[in-house]
């Protein structure tokens, strides 16, 4: 049967219409406008567009998955829980950037909203993805996006090298995943997802498991790096201290999570066959790599950190060790792999946004990054030190944060597969990281204050801060809410194609 | 009123948040308000845990108070759940605890007065602290129970680090990363458990693992046997550290020496007690015959505690060290009493969790009033000082007395009875144990004298003697100290059902 565009249910794509619609609006407005205009306007469209298409994501929630443009696209819960976290990222992000580019610290302010939407945009279609043209694509959209917005600030060095180290880096990356799709296209002749993997499930019976493990770790590489995991981290600490702070806190929070979603769904769902076969020889070499993938990020991360004298190589470092955490799941194969994961990376989201948020409003007051710039902050400004510690405790793991909850949930997996050593390393190396964490609440709270004076708090911020407090404390206390949430989505959808591609009758 | 009556350890847990929310409005500035409030904080968890005491059912083998309410639930893939409850009760092993936490935090608070710098910082840590304590001798359930204990880390972090002497940050690192060194083994054993027993609630868990099904399943499974064992070393070593076990032990030296004396009092007083709760309510009550096993090795560990402390108070030359060696020497007691896994050696070792609190809370504010007029504790420097504040001696002479175990005294019944209890299954490990009681008698003595008696070492500003705010509070301490010492009674007799039933479980 021939099917047209326009026979498709495009209403599912709202939320990638929206923020597309909404970018290309944005640069439009951005070229009309006068060069010393003030550009937040475009803030406020950005901020209503995600906002909107968060709305309709999250209205489509337990609906059948459907697939789209010859099942190249495809929404299905899992990407719907992953859209969530991006657009709440991102509208968080949006938030703080109002403020710092009041600052004119950014020149290209229109470029700089438009472009950040372009990267979620890029973040979604990953999350959605059937197809590994598609997959490509949102990647590099995303990728490409984030490397100009590293180096948005043309007139610094900082920014330019990292802009610079991140588009090598992240151009090699992308090389590897796309090499490794080269292999899984010559493997099973097609690029959808789902159909690769029946095919290739095929060819691991043909004697072809050496080209199967050869796609699979080539992609792997690409992944490690995007999720920020080592050893592919080596870019991580530059990036983030030489971007803006609200790119990188959008490069924490949002790349992190869609590179969490493109991982999980291509390694379970092309490579479902691996947990099925015969010989546990194939799942045994992936679990272990991901493991060892995990147990890196864990103790270079935390140990590395203990070393970093400013705030956001520190915040690097923690991202890193953080991708290790959230890699367990994946790694262990747990009973509660999605949930666990979906609950830490929302965990991660909210503290890291809020210490990112305070981090930039402190280093803006004191004018300089390193992490003196918290001396005494609990005398000039006692709520956010106590903001700031709640994200810092929550980022250490110590209850009652959504980080411990997080983290306990995360260690349940690891335990219930009898996978103690890299329960073990987690926790060794969580003590660890008390070390440095506390370091900032030394500073906070034991050093006297250099400067004078409050720090001012703009409003935008301080409600970012709120939300994220908020959350932190109240994901961290009764997690319950969020747990029914999570355990309605139809995780499995996700691992399986839909019934030979047609979509299902409306 | 009943059902608010039965739900009371939840309210004793969280009346502390009373005087925090109070506290809030409260201005930075007005140092002596609050002061005020801070002191009246305290006075909610103690009047209801008293009253606790009064409605507590000495004769009852059930758990009191019990209430449980739906927390959370985590979905397994099928179907299944695991629920997480919200649970808290007191039995007898808790109670006496539960009095002793809200005694010595009312008085810890009163001895806060020479807290002189961001006085609000430190009451509304404080009063956090107290809800952390008093709930992690109340939860019934294991995440729970972690939850309060991690909130006491976080509160003792601060107060040491704020607040504490010169090297004061030091030791709060310390402090933390040992401790959470400990609560990640603590963690992973729980979750370990979770794993094993499908739950974390104590009631349940308690029923399971005497469920003879159970017992036989385990036993008939090396690989749960590892597993079980492997649970309860980490518990041990969380809690080992916590009390601390010996080479598990300089965090708390540190913190004997640089936090002010109030925290002290609290962590001295009640923090190393929830060590010795720990123990007892998850090593004793849920692996008992792994604890059998290892009771030897635990009086060993106890033996070396009680040696190795007195011989080093012996040789300090600074009070607070002397104390604080002197607390490694009273915790092996405590292991001691453990270790003997009977009803007496239990009683011992609570009566010498509670007696130990409250004399080091006693010495401590002893400690807090002497720094306040002498400015140092070094025993060379001080000397005579029965002529210029001779009640003040007498009472640190009194506080001495009872350290090292004088009869009539609340010290002597808990090492009397954690000995009586050793001496009927390890003779020898108990002889060996009993020249630390003598050692004690010369460490302390030798403190004492060497502070109170002997020429004056130097004019001291301020106050001369003890007055009326210090003397009601530590009076208070030395009655209380004295009533356990003449009327045992009145802590034995509510743990007494509770710890028979224990050991009945046990079949020791």
């Amino acid at each position: 049967m021939e099917k047209y565009l326009l026979d498709y249910n495009w209403t599912v794509m709202a939320p990638e219409l929206i923020i597309a619609g909404a970018a290309a609006l944005l640069s439009i407005i951005d070229l009309l406008m006068k060069e010393k205009q003030d550009k937040r306007v475009l803030a406020s469209l950005g901020f209503v567009a995600v906002l909107g298409a968060l709305y309709f994501t999250v209205s489509r929630f337990g609906q059948q998955p459907y697939e789209i443009l010859g099942d190249t696209y495809r929404i299905d819960d899992f990407g719907l829980v992953f859209k969530t976290l991006l657009l709440t990222g991102t509208a968080l992000v949006l938030a703080v950037s109002l403020q710092e580019a009041k600052r004119k610290e950014i020149t290209a302010q229109g470029e700089y909203y438009y472009l950040l939407l372009t990267a979620l945009l890029g973040g979604m279609i990953l999350t959605s993805s059937a197809d590994l043209i598609t997959l490509f694509v949102g990647l590099e959209l995303l990728s490409i996006s984030s490397y100009i917005l590293a180096g948005i600030r043309k007139r610094r060095t900082d920014s330019n090298e990292a802009a610079w180290k991140y588009v090598v880096l992240g151009g090699v990356s992308s090389a590897f995943i796309l090499y490794g799709m080269s292999f899984v296209y010559g493997l099973a002749g097609t690029t959808n997802l789902y159909t690769a993997q029946e095919r290739m499930a095929e060819a691991m019976g043909n004697g072809m498991e050496s080209f199967v493990y050869l796609s699979l770790f080539l992609m792997l590489f690409g992944f490690g790096f995007k999720v920020a995991s080592a050893p592919f981290h080596m870019w991580v600490p530059d990036v983030y201290q030489g971007a803006p702070t609200p790119v990188t806190t959008f490069l924490a929070v949002v790349s992190k999570t869609a590179a969490f979603a493109l991982m999980i769904r291509v390694i379970l769902g092309g490579y479902l066959f691996l947990f099925n076969s015969r010989t546990a020889e194939g799942l045994e070499l992936l679990t272990t790599a991901l493991l060892v993938l995990a147990g890196l990020s864990m103790v270079i991360g935390n140990t590395v950190a203990l070393r970093q004298f400013n705030n956001k190589r520190l915040m690097a470092y923690s991202s890193i060790a953080h991708a290790g955490y959230t890699l367990v799941p994946l790694a262990t194969l747990g009973p509660m792999l999605f949930e666990s994961t979906v609950y830490y990376l929302t965990a991660y989201l909210l503290m890291t946004l809020g210490a990112f948020t305070v981090i930039g409003i402190v280093e803006r007051n004191a004018g300089t990054g390193d992490i003196s710039a918290f001396a005494g902050l609990s005398r000039r400004s006692p709520l956010t030190a106590a903001a700031m510690t709640i994200f810092l405790i929550s980022l250490s793991g110590i209850p009652v944060t959504a980080g411990f909850f997080g983290k306990f949930y995360i260690l349940i997996n690891a335990v219930a597969t009898q996978h103690f050593w890299i329960a073990a390393i987690m926790l060794a190396t969580t003590v660890v990281s008390y070390f440095y964490y506390f370091g900032i609440v030394r500073m906070m709270y034991f050093r006297p204050p250099v400067l004078e004076g409050k720090v001012k708090v703009p409003p935008a911020s301080a409600l970012v801060i709120a939300v994220a407090m908020i959350g932190t404390v109240v994901l961290g206390i009764t997690p319950q809410w969020a747990l029914e949430q999570l355990g309605e989505v139809n995780w499995a959808a996700a691992l399986s194609p839909l019934n030979g591609g047609a979509p299902p009758a409306q | 009123m009943d059902s608010l009556i039965k739900i009371l350890p939840t309210w004793i847990a969280f009346s502390p948040l009373l005087g925090f929310f109070c506290l809030l409005w409260v201005p930075r500035n007005r140092s002596g308000w609050v002061k005020g409030v801070g002191m009246l904080s305290t006075l909610p968890p103690l009047l209801l845990s008293l009253f606790l005491y009064q409605r507590f059912d000495f004769a009852s083998r059930e758990v009191q108070f019990s209430h449980t309410f739906d927390w959370f639930h985590i979905p397994l893939p099928q179907g299944q759940t695991w629920s997480f409850s919200y649970s808290m009760g007191v039995d007898g092993l808790s109670m006496p605890l539960v009095v002793m936490t809200a005694v010595i935090a009312t008085l810890a608070a009163t001895a806060s007065m020479y807290v002189k710098k961001r006085t609000k910082g430190y009451f509304l840590l404080f009063t956090l602290l107290e809800v952390g304590m008093l709930g992690v001798f109340m939860a019934r359930n294991l995440l729970l129970f972690f939850l309060f204990f991690e909130v006491t880390l976080v509160a003792t972090f601060f107060l040491i680090g704020i607040w504490g002497l010169v090297h004061r940050e030091k030791a709060a690192n310390q402090f933390l990363l040992y401790n959470g060194l400990g609560s990640a083994f603590m963690l992973i054993a729980f979750i370990g458990i979770m794993v094993l027993f499908q739950t974390l609630d104590f009631s349940r868990l308690q029923m399971v693992l005497n469920n003879p099904q159970t017992q036989m399943a385990l036993a008939s499974q090396p690989q749960f046997q590892t597993l079980i064992w492997g649970i309860f070393i980490a518990l041990v070593i969380a809690f080992g550290i916590k009390l601390p076990i010996f080479p598990f032990h300089t965090w708390m030296l540190k913190v004997h020496a640089e936090a002010p004396p109030s925290v002290v009092m609290i962590h001295a007083g009640v923090l190393l007690k929830m060590g010795a709760y720990g123990l007892i309510r998850f090593g004793v009550e849920l692996f008992p015959s792994q604890l059998r096993e290892a009771a030897v090795v635990l009086a060993v560990l106890g033996l070396i505690n009680i040696l190795y402390g007195a011989v080093l108070a012996f040789v300090q030359q600074d009070l607070r060290r002397v104390l604080a060696y002197a607390s490694v020497s009273h915790m092996g007691i405590i292991l001691f009493g453990i270790a003997s896994l009977n009803v007496e050696g239990l009683s011992g070792a609570v009566f010498q969790a509670v007696s130990h609190g409250f004399i080091s809370a006693l010495m401590f504010f002893f400690i807090g009033s002497l720094y306040e007029r002498t400015r140092t504790t070094r025993i060379e420097e001080l000397g005579g000082l029965a002529r210029s504040m001779p009640v003040l001696s007498g009472v640190f002479l009194a506080g001495g007395l009872a350290l090292l175990g004088l009869p009539g005294m609340s010290g002597f019944v808990a090492e009397f009875l954690a000995f009586l209890g050793l001496f009927q299954t390890q003779p020898i490990l108990a002889a060996c144990g009993a020249i630390g009681l003598i050692l004690a008698a010369i460490y302390t003595l030798r403190a004492v004298l060497g502070t109170t008696f002997g020429p004056d070492r130097g004019t001291w500003s301020g106050p001369a003697d003890i007055r009326t705010y210090e003397a009601a509070p530590m009076f208070i301490l030395l009655a209380l100290i004295v009533l356990v010492g003449v009327y045992p009674g009145v802590l034995g007799d509510p743990m007494q059902t509770t710890l028979q039933l224990i050991v009945s479980r046990i079949g020791g």
